[in-house]
């Protein structure tokens, strides 16, 4: 059995009885990768020599406060490392090989002594659903390599679902934690907006953008989310709100819970396969003492119009300062300031990327303001509200994470749409700035895992992790491993 | 056929804070390129904007002073546009909730007191700066780029380049006062662009503006406007036409110059800044901002004349700025004569400032040492004449003037026995001029105290030497 | 609002500072045609009453001390430039 198969909780056990060590730990990431990552492709950037180095270092000085103590782990390449190259999976990012600082997150997860083994792949500046839209690779899902991984943290969940980490972490503006993990058969939380601290987190769309854990059970993903949670001054969006614990909400006890199901989560448009797992998800939840009802989001319709005007809106400035002048590349092609900036980003920016940038630049530019980016913003109100009253009234929403399993790669590349309407189920949590997470409820006829959204009341990560831990120990979804590269 | 003139004023002042407005790099200026930045400044891939409070109560303080209303509701927008110097290709600044509204101030010119209005003042980050080589590239420093900026922009209430002229001396005066800023346009810290129009008289309607930029100084602000005022004048005249242009002044030719047409409005693409929330400022905070804003120039000024008894050109030259004013009062405390203060600052403090390009501050001389001096004047112990000296002393190297009149020797010379003797001994070797005198030519009596003097190398008390002059002429 | 045209794409391109083929603007009018059509949808909800939301939490004043803190060194804030010049980030002053 591969050391993975444990929770971190037990490997931090097995290491301060000595039955492991640092060193074993970091070996099997290691060998893991080389064994799979040339199918699976998740990583862009490895960290080898600092992660031995590293592991020798703290297998010399044990400590056993340090909560992810020598846990292998990835990140995605749009939270900045110090000293570690940072691509946002761009070509205009190709060279940025230190960034000059640590995101908060990462800091949080070197507090605890978690090893960096490296950076891992993601649709070009998070924009996209399948990571397709890196500049790099493609991404291959673990469950069947001719699949999506889901987007844009495809190497996030790919790498946790084919063992190459313990865990990762992704971003989610839209749905980039919670569909990846869906298609990947992982556990992924998107907290409440302002919950984990965005600084270094390179900006997508800064009113929708959250950090968050990716891992292969809901334990460890409380027990990650608890060191990477809290309030940052760094972040003036970040939330001055006590952090909990959340491991200890894990009572498996979901007694008298009330679960709201929207009835626009399982409409038209979502896969009989998805519906099936979920409402089978729901019939254990009424096994194990909870009851649900169904409910209506009226405004959920919308959220991916208002969500692409916004989103793109705020990516249009966010994504104007890679302009070669401080760092990037600059066209070799540039002879006058205009084709600095015209011939950089163009070469620079895929055309997912590109896409969005124009579409930003229109909704906000003179005389569509109002019509687009103000309206949108109205829109968010709605579908914000509408979550509020639901969850007023119940615990938790529970609906499928993705309307469909895994798709194939290529198949909606040429699409923006349809590819857009991936998100449809994800969109609204990021509007209305609720947590989300993804938990795996089952497998599709061909063999690829669905997931299960649970979102919950802003700041109560608790009643969430609750919810999908106690479904989670009455199921062995989460305990099905894809077949790559041999045994697992 | 007869014009008017119209004048609106933008004035960029950057504000003395120790960090920058939303990264805690340092705002010194000054320092070597590239210095005081860091990833933030820089706009690096991650970062994200804190707001200094201090730049919000700076900038309150000012908005205050102009007589603004203060927003209680405000908040950042980005202001987005592409050039080297605005390292994330937007600049946070605010759109439509700017901290200050409605304010005014009032000016003087040829004796006629005038309200301008100042339709708003917002708070923003100032940018990088960019320096042309001959090269074909341009060098990028971005220690700038960050530091605290207010934007105030006035009602087109100005009718002269002159009025203009006046508005920026006060409102420089009036910042200054409150200490957010120096206000020094020869180091960037506060700069101006202007619009013109003019129109012919009774016509309601403006007439299309031309926008001035790159004034270095306030001068250049009112010959660039006459200039421009001229220009249009000459142009409707001959039956042309005002394009909406940005032109800037030239210092050698005096002419302003066409930098570009306009076309359209630029399309800033201005939305709420996400990275930044909300401010709410309530009554309390206002409050205890206004509590910090000194006596301004105009109430010092009108105290100056009804309690020190001082004339109002006086109070107006003290009161011009707030280290001659401070200098003054701290002068007088020290015990000098209200007039005889007023008298050295407006005169030879400030002949010495002009004539070296100094600022008071910069100055060896005390407040404390311009009072002792005034003071032994006073006491007889040196005359005017020497104290041109020991004042000479005092604003180059400093010091104590009692100290300087004791180690220099220059205590006047007022023992009766001692003139008598210098007297008798000048009046023996002059006796054509006593001759001169007696036959009635007074200039002869000038030239004899004159030789006293130099005999005494001037430090004989004056009225004593008069006085044994014409006694021992009268004996003879 | 009507569809979006080939030489608006252009105009927005040339804002956001990206240069495009004469094929890329034709998928770009094309797509952004059908995002904006798509977002038409919008204009079923009356919204007259709503309060725009920038923020979804409701966060005010957050405010820092003014104190200056050393981060990078100079060579740092250089480290990545593509052209540098004596300790400036250099870029061609000509503007096109």
């Amino acid at each position: 059995m591969s050391l993975f198969e444990h929770s971190i909780k037990q490997l931090e056990e097995m290491l301060h009885r000595k039955e492991i060590s640092a060193e074993d730990l970091v070996n099997a990431s290691f060998d893991r990768i080389r064994e799979v990552d040339g199918q699976v492709q998740a990583f862009l950037t490895l960290d080898e020599e600092q992660a031995r180095n590293q592991a020798k270092q703290l297998d010399a000085s044990p400590d056993e406060d340090a909560r992810l103590f020598a846990v292998p782990a990835g990140i995605k390449d749009n939270i900045v490392t110090k000293g570690l190259r940072t691509t946002c999976g761009s070509q205009f990012l190709k060279n940025f090989d230190d960034p000059l600082y640590n995101a908060t997150a990462v800091e949080k997860l070197n507090a605890e002594k978690m090893i960096s083994v490296g950076k891992l792949n993601m649709d070009e500046f998070a924009m996209g659903s399948s990571t397709e839209n890196s500049s790099y690779q493609p991404t291959r899902n673990p469950w069947n390599t001719d699949y999506v991984p889901g987007g844009s943290s495809g190497g996030s969940a790919a790498a946790v679902a084919a063992g190459e980490v313990l865990f990762s972490l992704g971003s989610d503006t839209g749905g980039s934690i919670r569909q990846p993990a869906s298609f990947c058969g992982v556990v992924g939380m998107k907290p409440t907006y302002g919950r984990v601290s965005r600084f270094g987190l390179v900006a997508f769309a800064s009113s929708l953008d959250q950090i968050g854990p990716v891992t292969r059970n809901v334990e460890d993903n409380a027990r990650v989310l608890e060191v990477i949670a809290g309030h940052d001054k760094m972040d003036s969006t970040s939330a001055d709100v006590e952090v909990p614990s959340y491991t200890d909400a894990l009572t498996g006890d979901v007694k008298g819970l009330k679960i709201a199901v929207p009835k626009e989560y399982l409409a038209e448009g979502v896969e009989p396969d998805v519906k099936e797992a979920v409402l089978s998800a729901l019939n254990t939840y009424k096994e194990l003492g909870a009851e649900w009802e169904e409910v209506s989001l009226p405004h959920s319709k919308y959220a991916v119009s208002a969500y692409y005007l916004l989103a793109s809106s705020e990516a249009s400035a966010n994504l104007a300062r890679f302009d070669g002048v401080r760092y990037g590349v600059r066209s070799d092609n540039a002879e006058n300031m205009m084709d600095m900036y015209t011939y950089s980003r163009s070469e620079g920016f895929g055309d997912e990327v590109k896409r969005r940038i124009m579409l930003g630049t229109f909704a906000l530019s003179t005389g569509y303001y109002d019509a687009y980016y103000k309206k949108a913003q109205k829109v968010r109100t709605l579908i914000k509200n509408d979550f509020e009253a639901i969850l007023n009234d119940y615990d938790v929403i529970i609906g499928p994470t993705a309307p469909t399993p895994a798709f194939k790669i290529g198949e909606n590349v040429d699409d923006p749409l349809t590819m857009y309407a991936n998100d449809i189920l994800t969109i609204p949590v990021n509007l209305a700035g609720v947590p989300g997470i993804s938990v795996p409820c089952g497998f599709s006829e061909a063999g690829l895992p669905i997931g299960m959204q649970i979102i919950g009341k802003a700041f109560d990560e608790r009643m969430v992790y609750r919810t999908a831990h106690a479904y989670e120990q009455a199921t062995d979804h989460h305990k099905q491993r894809p077949q790559l590269g041999g045994a697992n | 056929m007869n014009f008017e003139t119209i004048i609106g004023l933008e004035v960029h002042v950057e504000l003395k804070t120790d960090s920058k407005i939303f990264s805690p790099s340092s705002n010194a200026f000054g320092d070597e390129p590239n210095t005081n930045v860091n990833p933030i400044d820089l706009g690096y891939p991650g970062v994200l904007p804190v707001l200094n409070e201090e730049a919000v109560n700076f900038a309150m303080k000012a908005a205050l002073a102009l007589n603004c209303d203060i927003a209680t509701d405000t908040k950042f927008d980005r202001k987005n546009y592409f050039y080297p110097d605005n390292p994330k290709a937007y600049q946070i600044s605010q759109f439509d909730q700017p901290i200050g509204e409605n304010g005014w101030i009032e000016i003087e010119v040829n004796g006629e007191k005038k309200r301008i209005g100042i339709t708003r003042l917002h708070l923003e980050e100032d940018a990088g700066k960019l320096t042309h080589q001959d090269d074909g590239y341009s060098l990028v420093d971005y220690n700038r780029q960050g530091t605290p900026l207010i934007e105030i922009v006035s009602e087109p209430d100005m009718q002269s380049p002159e009025e203009a002229y006046a508005y920026l001396e006060k409102l420089k005066n009036i910042i200054q006062y409150t200490g957010v800023s120096d206000c020094k346009m020869e180091e960037g810290s506060l700069r101006c662009d202007a619009n013109l129009s003019i129109r012919p008289i009774g016509q309601e309607e403006f007439g299309v503006k031309t926008e001035l930029k790159n004034l270095n100084s306030f001068s250049f602000v009112q010959k660039g406007l006459e200039f421009e005022e001229k220009r249009q004048e000459k142009e409707l005249l001959s039956g042309g036409e005002i394009l909406q242009e940005t032109r800037r002044y030239d210092e050698k030719t005096k002419e302003t110059i066409l930098m570009r047409v306009k076309e359209g409005s630029d399309d800033y693409r201005y939305f709420p800044e996400p990275d930044l929330v909300p401010l709410y400022i309530d009554d309390e905070w206002k409050e205890r901002i206004r509590q910090e804003i000194p006596e301004l120039p105009d109430a010092r000024k009108q105290r100056y004349i009804d309690e020190l008894d001082l004339p109002p050109y006086d109070a107006a030259v003290l009161t011009s700025s707030k280290e001659m004013a401070d200098f003054f009062e701290e002068a007088v405390e020290n015990g000098a004569d209200i007039k005889q203060a007023s008298n050295w600052l407006m005169g030879d403090v400030s002949a010495y400032m002009n004539k070296h390009y100094k600022e008071l501050d910069e100055l060896a001389l005390t407040p404390e040492a311009l009072a002792t001096m005034i003071k032994l004047i006073e006491d007889g112990t040196i005359s005017s004449k020497i104290a041109k000296k020991v004042f000479a002393e005092l604003v180059e190297n400093g010091g104590d003037p009692e100290k300087i009149v004791k180690d220099k020797g220059l205590v006047q010379i007022s023992d009766e026995g001692q003139l008598t003797e210098i007297i008798t001994k000048v009046l023996d070797e002059n006796e054509q001029s006593i001759i001169d005198y007696k036959n009635g030519k007074d200039r002869a009596i000038k030239y004899l105290v004159g030789q006293v003097m130099k005999a005494t190398k001037g430090q004989a008390n004056p009225p004593m030497v008069n006085k044994i002059l014409q006694q021992e002429i009268d004996k003879r | 609002m009507a569809d979006i045209s080939k030489e608006q794409v252009k105009h927005v391109a040339g804002l956001a500072r990206l240069a495009i083929t004469e094929e890329e603007a034709d998928m770009f009018t094309k797509h952004l045609s059908s995002i904006t059509e798509y977002a038409e949808q919008l204009n079923e909800l009356d919204t007259e009453e709503v309060e725009p939301t920038t923020h979804v939490l409701d966060l005010k004043n957050v405010l820092r001390e003014d104190e200056p803190q050393e981060w990078i060194t100079k060579d740092e804030a250089m480290k990545n430039a593509p052209d540098k010049q004596d300790g400036y980030f250099r870029v061609p002053s000509i503007l096109e």
